[in-house]
Parts: C-alpha cells; structure tokens; sequence
C-alpha cells in the first residue's frame, strides 16, 4: 500500500521537445487515479515515466515514500497492464502470470497459490493451460489483469487497458476494474482518452493538455467547475457549449456581476431548457434547429444562433462558430427549421477569462 | 465450357508431369547407374532398369571408395560434409541472432556503424575476399580442419539482418513487459525472443544446412588431406582419372548419397520453414 506522489516531473526529449512541462500529483493509499486527455498530451509518457520505462529529466517520482527515479521497473514495486496486453505468445495463461513471480525467486507453490487464486477471481481458471492466441480480447485482458495482481504490488499502473475490446465489453471490464481495485484496496494510475471512463473510474482525475495538467480533482467536481475551457469542452459528453460574451446579446444579459469581465461563457448542454422565459439572471438564446439526434432517454438539439460570432479556442470536441447544443430528456423536440428560445439558470453558468485559461467565480 | 475446362487441365498436367520428369530423370538415371556394372556402363550400354549391383556399390561407395582416385571411404566424406554443414548452420544462426539482439536492443556507441559494416560484408561473398580469407585460415593453422572448413563460412550478415527485421516486428511492450517482470536482457532474450525466434531460426537452418552442404570452392582450397575431403570434393576428383576407367557406379552411388542429407532436412523441417517464413504471428 503506498502513495504516489509527482513533484515537478518533467520530461524533455534530446531533441528539446518538453513532453512533460511540470506535474504535480499527489495520489494517496489506495486511491484510483486516471489521467485523461486527447491524445499527445502526455498521460502515457507520464505513467511511463512512474513505471520507469521512460527516464525523468526533471522533479520526483515518490511510491510509497522512496524517490524511485533512478530505479529499475522491476524494483519499484509497480506492475502494469499495455494496451495490447504484451501477454508472452508463447507461453501459457499460467506461465504468463507466473513469469514474473519466478523472475522474483518464489517459491514454486506459492506461486501456485497466487496464480490460482488470481485465476479464480478473473474467472480464468478453465483456461491455465491454454496461450494467449487461443483467448478473446476479453480474457486475455484479464490475463493482463492477472499478471499484475499476481505481483501483489503497491501500485498499478494501466495504460489505457479497454481500448481494444468493443463497447460493451469496455463497459463490463470497466466495472469489473473498479470492482477489483476496491477489493484489492492498492493505489491505481490509469490513463485514457475515454472521458466517460474517466469520470466513472476515478477518485482523483487529472485532466491533461500538452504536457500540462489542466485541473485535478474530484470528477464531479471537476465536471460542476472546470476550471478552464479545455477541460469544460473536454469533460462530458456532449461538450460544453462556449461562446464568446463580446455580442451585446449576451453582454447585456449578463451585467451587475463579476461576469462583465468575462471572456467566455460556458453552459452544459443539459443545463438549458427551451422557455419563453428568462430566468433571473440567467442567460437566454433564439435559435433554429439546425438537427435533432434521438438516443431514447434523451434527444439532443443542434441549434444555430441567429448572430455570427468568432468562435471560442477550445480544441477537443469543439463545436462550429454559433452552434449550441441543447439536452432535453424524452424524445419530444421541435421540428427542425422550428425557432425556439432555449435559457439557463445563473448558477448554471461557467465563465472564464477572456484566454479559456482562468475560471471566474460569478 | 466444361469439355474446354477439361482440356485445360489435361494440358496444365501434361506440363506438369514433363516438368516432373525433367527434374526426376537425372535421379532416377543416377539411381539406376548405381546398380550397374561399371563395364556395361563404359560401354555405353546401360539398360534404364535397375541392374544387379545395388548393394554391393552402396556397401563400397561408404565403407571403401573408390579403388583409384580418391581412395576414400565416402561414409566419412559424408561425416566431413555433414559436421561441416552443421557447424555452419548452427554457427551462423547462433552468431547472428546475438549480434542482432545487440543491434535492436542496446544502444551503444557506433551501433549503426556497426550494423553498415555487418551489412557492407553481405556484398563481399567468399569468393571475393577468398584471398585474405585463405591467407588468415593458413596464418591460424586451421588449413585441413573442421574450424577452417566452417569458421570463414559462419560469419554472416543476411541471418543476422532476418532477425534483426524480425526483432523489429516484436513489440516494445514484450520488453516493457519483461523488465516490469523482473527478467534482465539475458532472461529476455532466453525466455521470450529465442522462443518466438523457433520458425525462424528452423527456416535459416535448412537454408544455411543445404548452402552448407553444398560448399565447392571453399573446401577446394582449404582441404589437402583425403580424410578431410567433403562429398562435394569427393565427387569431383572420382570423376576425374588420368589412367583408369572413372567408376561410375560409385560415382552415381556418392552423388545419390549426396542428396540424402538436404532432402532429409527439408522433409523434416517443411513444416516449421514454411511456418518461418509465411507467419508473422504474434
């Protein structure tokens, strides 16, 4: 059982691009930490660098109160899941778990002992003697799975493990991480590009974005105030909408507050409703319905506002200049080329600086 | 539609089978000469049916040669060849695939260096640099021996560029993978690279066995004595006399037996050789 702890850790490569510019994280026992951000940004590089299969050019790696910087992966007590599993082809399910264990010296029916018990708990046990080409996506994932819990480390550490399997299995093996982890109780850094894995996975969830962290936190928290645009656009699904405050439209209706200042505006698309009213210091727009897209529970409205605008810098699912997308629960919606108001309420607004880079409380 | 579609394939076997008996005929006349009277060949008057001296040709060509030219057993020209053949074949498989590891795996000073000079000595074949490889041969004292035969033969640099593309087609987390599990370079490349190597190195060893096998020029030069004589050699100098009736059935015999050893490996091997170098499982 240990803590992570990053202090400034940088990473810049001999050519002088700076991979990692400066993280600090502090993940506590037994916590389940995800990195997430759009790809290059630097969340494997980092968990490379805690695994210690990258170098670390700057700041320090702490597990469990040792600064591991200069220490060899197998010495740090650490065990990993690799995107494509990186399971031996040529060695069975239970060599593949026990590999590491005889590397370590143990005794051999100790080692029986934990490859089973493993085995018994992924549900693998059928399948001991088979090799990894003779498994699903699915079970070799748990053999990866295995191998790592076999190690009994003080941290995991998983580089983006689901995104090989299909959607629905994702979602299975998410649950069952989670379910795992907590039983297990041991101090977890995962990374992905998935948000929604994100969200539902972490304790702590740190949002990353070229090398830097944008926000760490609490993923609701996060969600409710993110504190800069990246991360509003890049959490939840569909983003945020943002616009700029410059058009008198929204200028004027949002005056008498810290909101003057303002740069940018932010509503959650699930946050509007289509109403002829305004409510108190909230925020109201005419739109056309530009499409309507129908999951079942919800319907998601494509709008376009009447007043062209410069968009706002936001890059991961960045909408088109103008476009707002409105949540609304069922699947009864107006017709598309139909105008409607849709507004929000005042606590439901996000504002930031003028650069996306700075939350402004209202 | 069918009658053309049969007559198709009535032309597509005749080819086959015309291609089968240009290929099979000088065997099987090799085959059929063995079992004749060296008279009956000499005269020109060999029958294409097996004659009556099979197994006493077979039993002179191994145990006792011929009685002029060469005056060596071919059983032990065999055993030349053959420990010649496997020397090369394990030599430059085991040469090559350490000095492939090193080149993929280890950065080191001069490591492209190092791998152009490896690839430079693929365009200087034997034959090219036979001179001062016969001079360092002479210098070391290896003239008429097993290392001088195989030692110049083993240095190599085609095996070594299969494994390093192989190598290159194993993914880096094998190795992540590895040193998170505690295994070194040596326990690496023991445990996880020579196993998924297996195809491989079975395709190289019937390649390099046969290419072994059939050395000529080589072991012409660097081979005096009778009893280190390959088979290669061997069949050469019987063919020649100066004084005497070449004999041919031991002649055919040798160069029957001659094909025995390649034939045998690619029959065992086949399934492994065409494993290596059709797959690209991993």
């Amino acid at each position: 059982m240990a803590n992570v702890t990053l202090r400034n850790v940088r990473k810049t490569y001999p050519g002088g691009f700076e991979a990692i510019k400066g993280v600090d994280v502090d993940v506590g026992d037994g916590q389940f930490c995800v990195l997430v951000g759009p790809s290059g940004c630097g969340k494997s590089t980092l968990l490379r660098m805690v695994a210690g299969l990258e170098t670390v050019t700057g700041g320090e790696i702490d597990i469990g109160g040792r600064v591991v910087n200069g220490i060899e992966p197998a010495d740090r007590d650490i065990a990993m899941v690799f995107q494509n599993y990186a399971l031996y082809p040529h060695m069975s399910v239970y060599n593949n778990m026990a590999y590491g264990l005889r590397n370590r010296g143990m005794a051999e029916a100790e080692i029986k002992t934990r490859v089973e018990e493993a085995a018994r708990v992924l549900e693998l046990s059928a399948m001991l003697d088979r090799k990894p080409r003779q498994l699903s996506g699915g079970q070799r994932q748990r053999v990866a799975m295995g191998r790592a819990i076999v190690r009994q480390p003080k941290v995991f550490l998983f580089d983006e493990p689901l995104s090989n399997l299909d959607a629905k299995l994702r979602i299975a093996m998410r649950v069952e991480i989670r379910r795992l982890q907590r039983r297990l109780n041991t101090t977890s850094i995962y990374v992905t590009h998935d948000q929604l894995e994100a969200m539902t996975l972490a304790d702590i969830l740190v949002v990353m974005n070229g090398g830097q962290v944008e926000q760490v936190g609490n993923p609701l928290a996060i969600y409710e105030k993110p504190a800069t645009t990246f991360v509003a656009s890049f959490i939840g699904a569909p983003p945020m909408n943002l616009m700029s405050t410059r058009p008198e439209e929204i200028r004027s209706q949002l005056a008498g507050s810290a909101a003057a200042d303002a740069g940018v505006l932010g509503i959650r698309p699930e946050d509007f409703v289509i109403t002829d009213q305004t409510p108190d210091g909230g925020v109201a727009l005419p739109l056309t319905v530009e499409a309507i897209e129908r999951v079942g529970a919800e319907t998601f409205v494509y709008g376009s506002r009447e007043q062209e605008e410069k968009h706002v810098a936001a890059t991961p699912g960045e909408l088109p200049p103008g476009e707002i997308i409105v949540r609304i629960p069922g699947t009864e919606a107006p017709a598309i080329g139909a105008r409607i108001r849709v507004a929000a309420r005042p606590a439901k607004l996000h504002l930031f600086s003028g650069d996306g880079r700075k939350r402004l409380e209202a | 539609m069918v009658e053309e579609e049969g007559f198709r394939r009535y032309i597509a076997h005749i080819i086959l089978w015309i291609g089968i008996a240009i290929v099979a005929f000088p065997v099987y006349l090799a085959i059929i000469a063995s079992s004749q009277d060296n008279a009956v060949i000499a005269n020109g008057q060999m029958s294409l049916l097996p004659g009556g001296h099979f197994f006493e040709t077979y039993y002179q060509t191994i145990f006792v040669g011929t009685s002029g030219s060469t005056r060596e057993p071919v059983g032990n020209m065999m055993l030349n060849s053959l420990v010649m053949a496997l020397l090369i074949a394990i030599g430059k498989i085991a040469i090559s695939i350490i000095s492939a590891y090193a080149i993929v795996y280890f950065r080191f000073p001069f490591r492209m260096a190092i791998f152009w000079l490896i690839f430079i000595t693929l365009m200087l074949p034997v034959e090219v640099r036979i001179y001062p490889t016969y001079k360092i041969v002479a210098d070391l004292h290896m003239l008429d021996s097993y290392a001088g035969l195989s030692l110049p033969l083993i240095a190599s640099a085609t095996a070594t560029l299969l494994f390093r593309q192989f190598f290159m087609t194993v993914p880096d987390e094998l190795l992540e993978a590895s040193r998170i599990d505690g295994a070194g370079p040596f326990r690496f490349f023991w445990d996880t690279l020579l196993p998924l190597s297996r195809t491989n190195m079975a395709a190289l060893f019937v390649i390099l066995f046969i290419l072994g096998w059939n050395q000529y020029l080589w072991p012409l030069l660097i081979t005096t004595r009778d009893d280190m004589q390959t088979i290669q050699i061997g069949i050469r100098k019987m063919i020649t006399t100066t004084d005497a009736l070449t004999e041919w059935p031991i002649v055919m015999a040798t160069a029957v037996l001659a094909m025995l050893p390649p034939v045998f490996v690619v029959v065992v091997m086949q399934k492994l050789f065409v494993r290596g170098l059709v797959e690209t499982e991993k």
